[in-house]
């Protein structure tokens, strides 16, 4: 977490979502064909998708890993902007994405291991749809990032489910295999969590950012049991308190209506994340595993960027260039440290590797700051 | 480690001179200090033939920044200078960096410029561009334009010099009377340049050491001696362009109108200059501490005569002194062209101040001048027990940009 005091112009619009908070968007108009259905059949090798075109509308993906690794499956407009994902799919398992998709020219991926591009499939979409006027590209920006905030969150619940359950089990080797893991879906949406005040020190503060004789629950306490104390067997109602505050702020985030500016600011402020915690390593300061954080922080920001990319080509087509430019370049500058599936520890990476590091995040995030006028007007 | 005390051959000449430099001292410096030109607010002119921030009237203040382009794109390089030569043809006349300004812009957006000079005037803020030899490697097709008089450095002796803090593609000297004004400047070029440069490493300097006018007196190091009394002017033109500016005929036509820049890092004992007599030190010098006479004269501008020997016939300025070995009389008449500056970046760790001299030098060929000055110092000056050379840095200032549609290099990458 940012040891911020937050303005209170940092909320989004917190009239929360009465209404339209979790429905289901409404199909695009004028489909020209009847929903389809595909079958996807995932491998740790191949990702073999029943069809290369269906008609616009909603699709029903039907995903099997018939694999040894978890895998995850995804919709993509150009750019890599997710229209649609699902998480966690672990071996042997069947799940079900129901993806809403106007005609246009996407690709699917399979994602074995979680990690890396993923393998990839031509996927077109025809029939007729309306476009979009502007206000409606902004309303389906944001909309299209909550359904990202869905996914991640689901996958969040899970992930800290099991973490939290090896922790009360007094399983440290699972318990430090877990808080990475669990920690990414955290990362990712972290600028939306933050909107929730106490919620989000109470899961992520790290000692540091603690005031003399305060209660310190959440992620980075367990963290320090598991790494220094190595001894957990009085963690269970830390625990106990962690998953509970993960599905407060989980219910929470998927009932609040996010603006255009939320996700602009909200790109940008996850790589300032980045550039103050985990370049320094002061995220994950007992665990080294600040990579991990890093790698969901970038992928996070590109999102919600993502998600207002429609919007920004009409208006910035400049911009869109050198943002896809500098994204790539950023994770280029972070694949160099990969390292199985997931990535080497902090301590390991020299100054200036940490520095060839810096200067990536540096060189992306002058251009992000300036989506939030673009959207704004 | 040798010591070269005994070399000076203290003693009876020693004790002689302290007499005379305690007289000296304190009358010297009663006096009122001298003002600062007039003019410490007003703007320095960006565009001319040469860059400004060379033979300008050493402001009083430094921020130099040495840089690493990161990027392997040509094109990207020329618009980075572009844009620098835009925002410091800007920034120099007392404006913001950007055309909307700190607080000027959309609310929503974060200001094109960051703010911390916005009412403070232009400062006398001059901002000059250095090309580093590693510019001139395989990625920007600069190769066959790198001038030879960027050959690198030989290794100096006893120089202990950090790689970190040492070298850079390009570097900005930015000089200032305000040092909030020269940070501004660094910081809005640094923040413009991301994603295309790196910062590599940068150096805050204070009490400019240097005079480049005869208007300025000569202003004291932190061994507290008058330093560059005979450096080279502003007032000294027919010897500024035999020992300053480059020339179309020294072998880059890019370069004409430019100088070659070095800088060192120079680490100063203080601690331990600090608790060595006053006879010694200006032995050490060959000058008075007070008045910054040669050794044997009476005032700072006698001419220095190292033949005139004391009552115990030994020359009064010695073999070793710091004046002699760095004259130009003992270089074939090679002169430099100073501008450094104090520096104290806190202290060691080891209750030590961490301070010296920035020293920065402008010339017409670091080869035939920086070079065999410093191979006579390193060797010879007692003055070494003192000091150590910590970083180096060495680079082609390229000519003055004309006018706006002109920008820094443009002569190297369009000619």
């Amino acid at each position: 977490m940012r040891n911020v005091i937050r303005l209170s112009l940092a909320l989004p619009a917190l009239a929360a979502l009465a209404a339209c908070g979790s429905g289901t968007p409404a199909a695009p108009s004028g489909s020209a064909a009847a929903p389809g259905k595909v079958t996807v059949a995932a491998t740790d090798t191949e990702c073999k998708v029943a069809a290369s075109e269906v008609a616009a509308g909603t699709t029903t993906f039907t995903i099997t890993n018939g694999g040894s690794k978890v895998t995850e499956f995804y919709v993509y407009a150009p750019g890599d902007r997710i229209m649609a994902e699902v998480e966690n799919i672990v071996p042997g398992l069947t799940r079900e994405l129901i993806a809403e998709l106007p005609a246009g020219s996407y690709e699917t991926a399979c994602k074995p291991g979680m990690v890396g591009k993923g393998i990839r499939n031509a996927l077109k979409v025809t029939g007729e749809h309306k476009p979009l006027n502007a206000d409606a590209k902004l309303a389906e920006a944001t909309k299209s990032y909550q359904r990202y905030v869905k996914s991640q969150t689901d996958t969040l619940l899970v992930k800290t489910q099991e973490f939290v359950d090896a922790v009360k089990a007094g399983d440290l080797d699972k318990g430090k295999e877990l808080y990475p893991v669990a920690r990414t879906y955290w990362e990712r949406i972290e600028p939306v969590a933050e909107i929730f005040g106490d919620l989000d020190p109470a899961i992520d503060a790290r000692e540091a950012d603690l005031t003399e004789g305060e209660e310190w629950t959440g992620f980075h306490r367990i963290e320090k049991d598991l790494w220094i104390r190595k001894d957990v067997s009085k963690d269970g109602p830390v625990a106990d308190k962690l998953i509970a505050d993960v599905k407060a702020i989980v219910t929470k985030a998927n009932a609040t209506e996010l603006t255009p500016l939320n996700l602009a600011n909200g790109a940008k402020e996850l790589l300032d994340e980045v550039a103050t915690g985990k370049i320094t390593g002061e995220e994950d300061i007992w665990s080294h595993t600040d990579l991990w954080d890093f790698d969901a922080n970038l992928e996070g920001s590109q999102a919600a960027v993502q998600a207002l990319r429609p919007v920004l080509e009409e208006r910035a087509p400049d911009l869109v260039k050198t943002l896809d430019e500098k994204f790539a370049a950023a994770e280029a500058a972070l694949a160099v440290h990969q390292k199985g599936d997931g990535w080497r520890l902090h301590d390991e990476l020299s100054k200036s590797e940490l520095k060839a590091l810096s200067d990536a995040i540096n060189a992306l995030a002058e251009p992000i700051s300036k989506i939030a006028p673009i959207v704004a007007k | 480690m040798v010591t070269r005390r005994k070399l000076l051959g203290l003693g009876a000449a020693g004790a002689a001179v302290l007499g005379a430099g305690a007289v000296a001292g304190r009358s010297v410096l009663d006096e009122p200090p001298q003002a600062h030109a007039s003019s410490a607010a007003d703007p320095v002119p960006f565009y001319g033939e040469h860059q400004a921030g060379i033979v300008t009237p050493a402001q009083d203040r430094l921020h130099f920044t040495a840089f690493d382009v990161i990027t392997d794109d040509r094109a990207e390089l020329v618009e980075l200078l572009q844009e620098w030569t835009a925002a410091a043809a800007r920034l120099t006349q007392g404006k913001e960096a950007g055309s909307f300004g700190a607080v000027g812009g959309a609310p929503e957006a974060a200001p094109d410029d960051t703010g911390e000079a916005l009412g403070l005037p232009a400062s006398g803020l001059t901002l000059t561009i250095g090309f580093g030899a590693s510019l001139f490697d395989e990625r920007f097709g600069l190769a066959a334009k790198r001038p030879a008089q960027l050959a690198p450095l030989p290794k100096f002796p006893g120089e202990r010099l950090d790689p970190a803090i040492s070298g850079g593609d390009l570097c900005v000297q930015a000089c200032a009377h305000d040092p909030q004004v020269a940070v501004h400047a660094i910081r809005n070029l640094a923040r413009i340049g991301f994603g295309r440069v790196s910062v590599r490493w940068s150096q805050l300097g204070f009490g400019r050491t240097s005079s480049t006018s005869r208007n300025q007196v000569t202003p004291r190091n932190l061994m507290g001696f008058k330093d560059g009394t005979n450096n080279l002017k502003l007032e000294d033109s027919a010897l500024l362009n035999d020992q300053l500016w480059a020339a179309a005929a020294d072998g880059s036509p890019w370069m004409a109108g430019g100088s070659y820049l070095v800088t060192r890092k120079i680490r100063m004992m203080v601690e331990t200059w600090d608790r060595t007599s006053l006879a010694e030190q200006e032995q050490i010098f060959g000058r008075t501490k007070g008045e910054g006479a040669p050794l044997g004269g009476k005032a700072e501008f006698d001419e220095l005569d190292f033949a005139a020997k004391g009552p115990d016939g030994k020359p009064y300025i010695s073999d070793v002194a710091h004046v002699r070995l760095a004259h130009p009389s003992s270089h074939g008449g090679a002169r430099l062209l100073r501008r450094g500056y104090n520096f104290v970046d806190g202290s060691d760790g080891l209750g030590r101040l961490d301070a010296g001299l920035f020293f920065i030098a402008y010339q017409r060929d670091p080869r035939r001048q920086f070079v065999p000055i410093q191979l006579s110092l390193a060797r010879h000056d007692v003055l070494n027990e003192y000091i150590q050379h910590v970083s180096s840095g060495l680079f082609a200032c390229p000519p003055g940009v004309r006018d706006a549609g002109d920008y820094w290099g443009r002569a190297l990458f369009e000619g």
